[in-house]
């Protein structure tokens, strides 16, 4: 599903954010980023869908070629869900109003049709009664959430989340989290960078470790946890592991 | 002082013809309104498309917006009146030249580009500043969702950047009728004009920029007014600028 070979990506001539970066996302995969911060990882996942470019290397997205000049952007973007660490929704709009933009104006979707898919989404991520609310009105863990439902609206095949829970309170981590859960139990397929290691030990497949824009670790969620083989791993897991 | 007040002046008839001082000097009004609203439309207008070319990535498109902000914003509104209506009929082909010159109501017109122009260079920043403020999230996230870059413009950043600077916008609108009084020196009989006219015909100076006064004072309490309605009724539910 995702093909990421040899990726390479400068910030200026003098700092390398992406070194070499290989791997790849099988459909139905769910696979969990981490690292230091500034490893990395949000570079990498924004790659995926074109939102940072990248100078030599490639990506291939369901068969397409993110990086070739032809490809059609807006459009290949549209099939892939993102979920932002700091939610990201229009504040001009109404949530449901949030959900409904892109189905309209990039799918084509008449209101109606995308009325009933936003008010099912947020049905299911358990915010109905919200729908003709603010952004700004809701807490953060709810923001999410109707964020993740934004990006479902568009029936992605695949999601991308940057750091989804980093920015909220502890005890709104778990309804976010709660959400990402069954979306993979779902067999959707999911790229996630995260910290949650509560979360990757649960449904990853993979996990991927970066440090200094390198990917130092790419193994089996039980390889990881079990035995990881680098240093710097090891001693990542132990200190975001210790508290 | 020997001065002879006589406030009964404006009922007495102007020596024009068309009625007394008092229409003679809302006659001025009416064309310092009208002057004003098609010069701050011409900002509106031409102020958004610099002010979003500003903030695009596109080095060219920068650069446009550079030149064109430095070019209206570093020149006296006076010089530049003078350079649309006395010069640049002197620069272009003979018979464009001739065009011009012949125009009827040529100092409205230019009045109302001139002061619009000069204003957009102000509207232009303002904007761009606004754009700014932003957090690059937005963009990315109307982007993520597929939407092409015309369109996270107009359905996202551009309603959430005007909200922000309506409260500056108002002050524009202002100098932009009061700006109309620099049109005197090309010959536009507006308010000032008509002022000016009543003082040299009646000598009674003071009463006549009185009621200028008074007049220019009462259009922009209404525009204050209006745009304070406005701001209100655009106001986003728990964000910032609702306060």
């Amino acid at each position: 599903m995702i093909e990421i070979s040899h990726v390479d990506k400068w910030y200026g001539p003098n700092f390398q954010a992406l070194k070499d970066c290989t791997t790849s996302v099988a459909k139905g995969e769910v696979v969990v980023v981490c690292g230091p911060s500034g490893s990395g990882k949000s570079t990498l996942i924004k790659c995926v869908n074109a939102l940072e470019p990248f100078q030599s290397g490639q990506i291939i997205l369901d068969g397409i070629k993110v990086n070739d000049p032809k490809t059609d952007l807006p459009k290949l973007r549209a099939r892939v869900g993102m979920v932002f660490q700091h939610f990201e929704l229009f504040p001009h709009l109404k949530i449901i109003e949030n959900l409904c933009l892109a189905q309209e104006k990039v799918l084509g979707r008449s209101h109606d049709e995308a009325m009933v898919k936003g008010t099912k989404l947020l049905d299911r991520v358990g915010l109905k009664e919200q729908a003709r609310k603010y952004p700004a009105e809701l807490s953060g863990g709810q923001q999410q959430r109707v964020a993740i439902a934004r990006a479902l609206a568009m029936d992605p095949i695949a999601m991308l989340f940057d750091e989804p829970t980093s920015a909220l309170d502890p005890e709104m981590i778990s309804e976010v989290l709660d959400v990402m859960v069954d979306l993979a139990r779902e067999g959707m397929t999911m790229m996630v960078v995260t910290h949650e290691m509560g979360f990757a030990s649960k449904v990853a497949h993979r996990v991927i470790f970066m440090d200094g824009g390198e990917i130092v670790e790419d193994a089996l969620k039980s390889d990881f946890f079990g035995s990881p083989r680098s240093d710097r791993a090891q001693k990542f897991l132990s200190k975001i592991l210790s508290h | 002082m020997n001065y002879n007040w006589n406030w009964s002046i404006f009922f007495e008839p102007a020596p024009g013809g068309t009625g007394t001082y008092f229409n003679m000097l809302l006659s001025g009004l009416w064309l310092t309104i009208q002057t004003g609203v098609f010069a701050w439309i011409i900002a509106l207008v031409f102020g958004s498309i610099i002010g979003v070319l500003r903030t695009l990535p596109s080095k060219t498109a920068y650069w446009v917006g550079f030149a064109y902000v430095e070019f209206f914003r570093n020149m006296p509104l006076l010089v530049q009146l003078f350079l649309w209506f006395f010069v640049l009929p002197e620069l272009v082909p003979r018979s464009w030249g001739l065009w011009l010159k012949q125009l009827p109501n040529a100092p409205f017109y230019t009045a109302a580009i001139g002061v619009g122009l000069f204003m957009s260079a102000r509207v232009a920043v303002q904007l761009a500043a606004g754009i700014a403020s932003l957090p690059r999230g937005q963009k990315q996230a109307a982007t993520a969702l597929g939407l092409t870059t015309v369109q996270s413009y107009r359905y996202v950043l551009l309603p959430i950047a005007f909200r922000i600077i309506l409260p500056p916008l108002t002050s524009e609108f202002l100098n932009t009728i009061k700006n109309t009084a620099v049109a005197i020196t090309i010959g536009l009989i507006e308010l000032t004009g008509q002022a000016r006219s009543m003082q040299e015909f009646s000598f009674q100076v003071f009463e006549a920029f009185t009621a200028a006064t008074v007049m220019y004072l009462l259009i922009n309490i209404i525009v204050v007014t209006g745009m304070r309605f406005l701001e209100r009724s655009l106001a986003i539910p728990g964000y910032i600028t609702g306060k």
